[in-house]
């Protein structure tokens, strides 16, 4: 634009209106952003590894962040008007742009080093029971571990426990796998009427808490179990009934008086195993078509277990490399069959059908009440 | 003898009360500021002093008034840090016990160059009879019209409240301290926005230490340039500190920042030398949370240079041979204590007092203090004392608040200056159950280095 626009004139007004926009350099890759995003919400606009991973931060949530320390980032450069680094690592998640900044998050040997230190730190009292633990799959700790953690763990000391709590009767605390993000805190502060939770005690003896066993009780406190990163609020309808990537998501939509409606089912077959909010590729809570937080009621969450409950819109998108799409039948490219090719041209051989010997497969698992164990299959069994 | 100007009629019968505080000259910088000088001339006044906050950081105190942000028609505090509760330091609880008068009265005149019209103590839960006390002179001076509105006919309304906390060491941090405050859990808030923006009920806000805020009377009195002479660069006036530890005398003394630490250490007009004719192994020289030195690098620098009681003295050599003056808690050792079991109770301490808030300080501070009793019980391992080595190196920096910080750097100062005590733990853990490592070489002399 180089017309020079008249003193005072119309001009003024359509200046104002063009928004000056930031000038960020993630990675060695430069980005623009608005003025006021922050470095994870610019390293995210460029996506793939150059954004941070984030614990406690939650987009839809005010005022989160800033505790759980794996999104710390190196600035090189404050701004284009004062260019001097950062002496410490910052959060990215609270750290605002400035126009000209340069920043270093996996290009910097710092920011590796301080981000395999928190997520040792987050272990060593983290019981890694991922093989009984409902999130699995789609727990953010576990994918940082993947990512920063070693195989083996130095720490020598009998782990910190805590017994588990029923906040009522759609969802479970597991105050062991909590790595104390307080985005549940927020939630029940920003989402519901009244918050009944919170932290007691400090330091790593702190606790999320109702004080004394309360059931929390409230149309939006399911969604606690969405933002959970670990598997500390887990869904008791769900519990044990299945592993995520064995489910598959399907979005679908309910008119709801209370909620926006708009979730994702967990199914396998014809059954609904599992309703969540739909998520974004960071896991959180997406808008919904009518542009709100896709917070949704416990109505459609626990009690809308039904196919026939819901208009199903058809599967929902989920990232190639997640675990979760492993079974999953959309976006799939089907390897080419190598076995004949391998075996000279003969076709495998199946020598015995699990489906054929294992009870497991035989009994519905939306019939169970509560959990999925060894026993109530045996009731079930026997009810038939 | 050294000049004294904060403690100077402390030993005065009475002046714990108004009438005898006045009699003694008390409340003149209030009248003197209120009535022949403009708030940004007080401002002016600790800027020229040269002082710098008693709390801890030294972070010179005028800079700080100057950043407070003034938007029209919003409140602005002042908060004065009374949760003193590191560990060797009870400097802030004398000054309050003896003559509390001097801080509320050094509170008003800071109130008034900063333009807070309410202004409050935060002091911790565990000073209940202090707590007590600052309420009654509080109350004194409200009678005496030193509080409330149009103080002295100035048109500047001003009142004090004193809030206690509930015992949390962590509320001496100032966003801490604010969040408690204001009735919250007192969980440090993650900067920027800082106070001075930011602050108590979301409005601008100075944080300073009850030494600070006292100090600003006599600077208000005689002038800053007067107060700026006291001192060596730019450690001016006098600073309080209380030293506890092996010592003949402990107790709270008012130094010159001009003296040396073998003078501190050693004359009778402070502590009078180690007690029982001990010889110094280490020493703490700024309250638990600073670095602790080994004798022979306390009393010279590594430069060979006489240590001072001073700022820049104290923390000569950075963190590899210096340490700080941090809040003024003196911890002296003698050659019978162990270093090992002295960290160890430092590492619980901050196990104990870490909020919970960021992973780092949370889950780092309770491994630490395991591997230390461990260490201290004769069960470590040689490797252990790498693994705590590379903890603190990964506590320090990436916390939200300071805390975490101070629990790395004691663990971090003892392993680089102990090193050879903490193997001797390991490789001795029968000896080290029933005796101690002793002096060793911890008080001969270094060969100085020649300066490059």
């Amino acid at each position: 634009m180089l017309q020079t626009l008249p003193f005072g004139g119309d001009g003024g007004g359509y200046m104002a209106d063009e928004k000056k926009l930031f000038t960020v350099t993630i990675d060695n890759i430069t980005v623009e952003v608005e003025p006021g995003t922050s470095i994870l919400q610019a390293a995210r606009k460029i996506g793939g590894d150059v954004a941070p991973p984030a614990m406690c931060y939650y987009t839809k949530l005010k005022d989160s962040g800033g505790k759980c320390r794996t999104c710390l980032v190196e600035v090189a450069a404050g701004s284009a008007a004062d260019p001097r680094p950062m002496p410490k690592l910052v959060a990215s998640c609270r750290t605002n742009v400035m126009d000209g900044m340069v920043v270093k998050n996996i290009t910097s040997d710092r920011v590796i080093d301080a981000r395999n230190g928190v997520v040792e730190f987050l272990l060593i009292n983290h019981p890694l029971d991922c093989p009984i633990c409902d999130q699995a799959g789609e727990c953010h700790l576990q994918d940082l571990s993947y990512e920063h953690g070693k195989g083996a763990s130095r720490y020598e000391f009998k782990r910190r426990t805590f017994d588990k709590h029923d906040l009522g009767p759609y969802i479970q605390l597991h105050m062991t796998r909590c790595i104390l993000c307080y985005r549940c805190v927020y939630t029940a502060d920003q989402v519901t009427n009244e918050r009944k939770h919170g932290i007691l005690m400090r330091g790593d003896h702190s606790e999320i808490a109702t004080y004394i066993e309360k059931s929390l009780e409230n149309d939006f406190i399911g969604n606690v179990i969405d933002v959970c990163p670990v598997g500390a609020l887990t869904d008791r309808t769900f519990r044990f009934k299945n592993r995520v990537w064995f489910t598959k998501p399907v979005d679908a939509h309910c008119n709801c008086e209370k909620c926006s409606g708009e979730v994702q089912l967990w199914m396998r077959g014809d059954e609904v195993l599992r309703v969540t909010a739909r998520k974004d590729e960071w896991g959180e809570v997406k808008d919904t078509s009518k542009g709100e937080t896709g917070w949704i009621c416990n109505t459609c969450r626990f009690e809308r277990k039904k196919a026939s409950d819901w208009i199903i819109e058809g599967p929902s998108q989920i990232n190639r490399h997640s675990v979760i799409s492993q079974g999953h039948y959309e976006n799939g490219v089907k390897p080419n069959e190598t076995i004949k090719k391998v075996m000279g041209g003969r076709d495998p051989k199946l020598l015995m059908n699990i489906k054929d010997v294992s009870e497991v497969n035989q009994v519905e698992l939306s019939e169970i009440k509560g959990a999925a164990t060894s026993e109530s299959f045996k009731q079930l069994k026997k009810g038939n | 003898m050294g000049r004294k100007i904060l403690l100077d009629k402390a030993h005065i019968e009475g002046i714990r009360h108004y009438d005898v505080y006045r009699r003694e000259g008390g409340y003149r910088s209030v009248e003197k500021a209120l009535k022949t000088m403009s708030p940004d001339a007080v401002t002016e006044e600790v800027k020229k002093s040269g002082l710098r906050g008693r709390g801890g950081a030294g972070f010179p105190t005028g800079m700080k008034w100057g950043f407070l942000a003034k938007p029209e028609g919003v409140p602005r505090y002042l908060v004065v840090n009374a949760d003193e509760s590191e560990p060797g330091t009870f400097k802030d609880r004398y000054l309050m016990e003896f003559i509390p008068h001097l801080l509320i009265e050094g509170m008003i005149t800071a109130s008034y160059a900063l333009g807070s019209n309410v202004s409050y103590i935060y002091i911790r839960g565990e000073y209940w009879w202090v707590k007590e006390i600052l309420e009654v002179a509080v109350q004194e001076a409200r009678n005496a019209g030193w509080l409330g509105k149009n103080i002295l006919g100035s048109g500047f309304d001003c009142d004090i409240f004193v809030q206690p906390g509930a015992g949390a060491y962590i509320c001496g941090e100032e966003t801490a301290l604010i969040e408690s405050l204001e009735g919250k859990r007192g969980n440090p808030r993650i900067k920027p926005p800082f106070p001075a923006v930011k602050g108590l009920w979301g409005c601008p806000t100075v944080v300073n230490n009850v030494e600070t805020i006292a100090a600003v009377v006599p600077i208000v009195n005689d002038g800053g340039d007067e107060y700026a002479k006291i001192g060596i660069g730019k450690s001016t006036g006098t600073k309080l500190i209380s030293a506890c530890g092996n010592l003949n005398k402990p107790g709270v003394y008012e130094i010159e920042m001009n003296i040396s630490v073998e003078e501190f250490l050693y004359s009778d007009e402070y502590c009078g030398g180690i007690a029982n004719g001990k010889r110094l192994k280490a020493c703490i020289p700024g309250g638990s949370s600073v670095p602790i030195l080994p004798a022979n690098l306390l009393l010279k620098t590594a430069k060979g240079e006489t240590r001072m009681m001073t700022y820049e003295s104290l923390s000569d050599g950075g963190f590899a041979t210096g340490s700080m003056m941090g809040s003024g808690g003196f911890i002296a050792m003698d050659e019978d204590q162990c270093v090992v079991k002295h960290t160890y109770t430092l590492a619980r301490f901050y196990r104990h007092e870490s909020c919970g808030q960021c992973s780092p300080c949370r889950e780092g501070t309770g491994w630490m203090e395991k591997i230390l009793l461990n260490i201290e019980n004769g069960k470590g391992k040689m490797s252990d004392i790498d693994l705590l080595w590379d903890i603190q190196r990964k506590i320090e920096g990436n916390t939200i608040c300071p805390l975490g910080d101070a629990a790395a750097w004691p663990v971090a100062a003892a392993i680089r200056h102990f090193r050879d005590e903490f193997e001797w733990h390991v490789t001795n853990p029968t000896d080290a159950l029933k005796g101690n490592y002793g002096l060793a070489n911890y008080a001969k002399p270094l060969e100085i280095a020649v300066a490059p």
